[in-house]
């Protein structure tokens, strides 16, 4: 069974169409990409997958439930980790990780040991008693992920895990999350702007612009079909331009930019 | 590096396990669920607090400005007391509430702070229900109410305010404000839900609190204001909320009997706890 299933969904915002009609599939267990620059489309994607947003047509079934029928049970089975730092910063990072167990519905009498395991998992222990607030960037997104391992997700969204953080942190946290796939099956699914980190880490990805799947496949697969070195060549071979970072809706492009200047 | 390879030199997530058949949050009846997601947020706002107690000291010296300045300047004033009381016992219930009415009204300024940040997308994204976050997070402005509250009262005690200290209207009108507290928590969260910027909900919060403290009894009783203002005290939830504080501390209400003041204190509660809970997720919008 997939993961994932997105069928024609659309979202609008007013007269913009933010997701036109893109379909795909997640299989159980995969590392699956959603890539493309600011306002493409991914955001509005995931948030649909993770019921915070009504679709405006289509339909979606994350762990084999629908998104708009049964978001309760869509919601106890998934993590989400935003692209805004959503830490709680006046909270220690162990007063966050008790706080996701409890809201997530960890029963009492397991919390401890769940915590223990995420922390391991994403290598916490050295920051259990600090404020959020006085994590770096990088400690940050391995806490929100570990927080959002609590209930063991089927499926776990990441929405930019590692816009703003510098290549070692980068590099550390597609580690962790590529052991917590290959260990306890969890099938991730990530939006990214960046090409070569799409490449590098995802089994198949979708790339998306003004709200479309302008092309599908595994990163070898899609390199070889167009004939393009790179993913950013794939992307100008089937739009006619070059990837820009900075187009897309102005809150978008604000959202990034705040994330990437609170980590510094 | 490709991703099998980092995958094989991480080996430490082993311990997080496959996902489970049936999902931890959905083994208890809503109402379980509620209580328990209620309570969560309720120790994380508690625990906000105790990180930042130098807070409650900082917000406290404005109702204490008023007692001790502006009571002080019309203590002699038995026109607004109907000569029975010192102006600054009949104050103090007003400058409580007050004072738990600022912690309230700006609520929502957290509410906005927590979208920018993504906090609230996540916390949406979560199976606690909709109506424990609200309720959840209105228990923490009572908590902080309270704190706040607590310390006034120590002030009265010390300065021999003549509050009527019996124990068990002591605690009811503790538990009123927190109530009244937590309602305007919630109004405050139902005007963030439909705010884009902390500078716009400023304005609004501005908007909205003066009214409410000036029409009401905290500052003078109902019956020296003119007809149209009375009119507005008398639908004014806050003028209930001081009424009730006042008859339980100082045995003087407003005119009114304590049991309509819980009814109002009680229903603009569930009115706006409901309100905001329907409203709280188009934040995100």
């Amino acid at each position: 069974m997939s993961a994932v299933t997105v069928e024609d969904l659309e979202v609008r915002f007013g007269e913009v169409r933010a997701v036109d009609g893109i379909s795909f599939t997640v299989g159980d267990g995969e590392v699956y990409g959603l890539l493309g620059p600011n306002g493409a489309g991914k955001t509005s994607t995931l948030r649909v997958l993770t019921t915070l947003l009504p679709a405006d047509a289509g339909a979606a079934r994350v762990a084999g439930f629908d998104v708009a029928r049964d978001g309760l049970q869509v919601r106890a089975r998934i993590g989400y980790v935003p692209q805004a730092l959503s830490a709680d910063g006046a909270l220690t990072a162990q007063e966050n990780l008790e706080f996701y167990a409890r809201v997530t519905g960890v029963p009492r009498g397991q919390r401890r040991e769940r915590i223990a395991q995420a922390v391991e998992a994403m290598d916490l222990g050295a920051m259990l008693g600090r404020l959020a607030r006085t994590l770096s960037g990088g400690m940050l997104r391995r806490l929100e992920i570990g927080s959002a391992l609590l209930n063991r997700p089927r499926v776990l969204f990441l929405d930019e895990p590692t816009v703003g953080l510098d290549p070692s942190a980068r590099a550390l946290v597609w580690e962790r999350l590529h052991a917590l796939r290959a260990d306890a099956g969890t099938t991730i699914v990530v939006t990214t702007h960046l090409m070569e980190e799409a490449e590098r880490h995802c089994e198949r990805l979708a790339i998306m612009d003004r709200g479309r799947i302008v092309a599908s496949g595994d990163p070898a697969d899609l390199r070889a079909r167009h004939d393009a070195a790179s993913l950013e060549n794939v992307f100008m071979k089937v739009t006619g331009r070059p990837l820009d970072e900075d187009q897309g809706r102005i809150r978008d492009v604000r959202s990034q930019r705040r994330v990437a200047r609170r980590l510094g | 590096m490709s991703a099998h390879s980092v995958a094989s030199r991480a080996g430490s997530a082993e311990a997080v396990g496959p996902p489970p058949a049936r999902p931890d949050a959905l083994t208890g009846s809503p109402l379980s669920r509620f209580f328990a997601g209620t309570a969560a947020m309720a120790q994380a706002e508690l625990r906000k607090l105790r990180h930042d107690h130098l807070d409650i000291f900082t917000r406290s010296a404005q109702p204490l400005l008023w007692l001790f300045v502006f009571g002080t300047a019309l203590q002699h004033n038995h026109a607004l007391t109907a000569g029975t009381l010192d102006y600054r016992a009949y104050l103090a219930p007003g400058v409580m509430a007050q004072a738990a009415l600022f912690i309230a009204i700006f609520f929502g300024l957290a509410v906005i702070w927590e979208r920018d940040v993504g906090q609230l997308q996540r916390l949406l994204a979560t199976p606690i229900p909709r109506s424990a976050i609200v309720v959840g997070k209105a228990a923490g402005a009572g908590v902080r109410a309270l704190a706040q509250a607590t310390l006034l009262l120590i002030v009265l005690a010390i300065t021999q305010i003549d509050v009527r200290w019996r124990p068990i209207e002591i605690v009811g009108a503790l538990a009123m404000l927190v109530l009244g507290t937590a309602s305007f928590a919630c109004l405050s969260m139902l005007i963030a839900a439909g705010v884009r910027t902390r500078e716009r909900f400023m304005g609004i919060g501005q908007l909205v609190m003066m009214p409410l403290f000036f029409a009401s009894s905290a500052l003078y009783p109902l019956s020296i204001m003119p007809g149209w203002l009375h009119v507005v005290a008398r639908v004014n939830p806050l003028t209930y909320e001081v009424q009730g504080l006042r008859q339980m501390m100082l045995g003087v209400g407003g005119g009114g009997e304590l049991w309509l003041d819980w009814l109002v204190v009680v229903g603009f509660f569930v009115a706006m706890a409901a309100a905001a809970t329907r409203a709280y997720p188009r934040a995100i919008l």
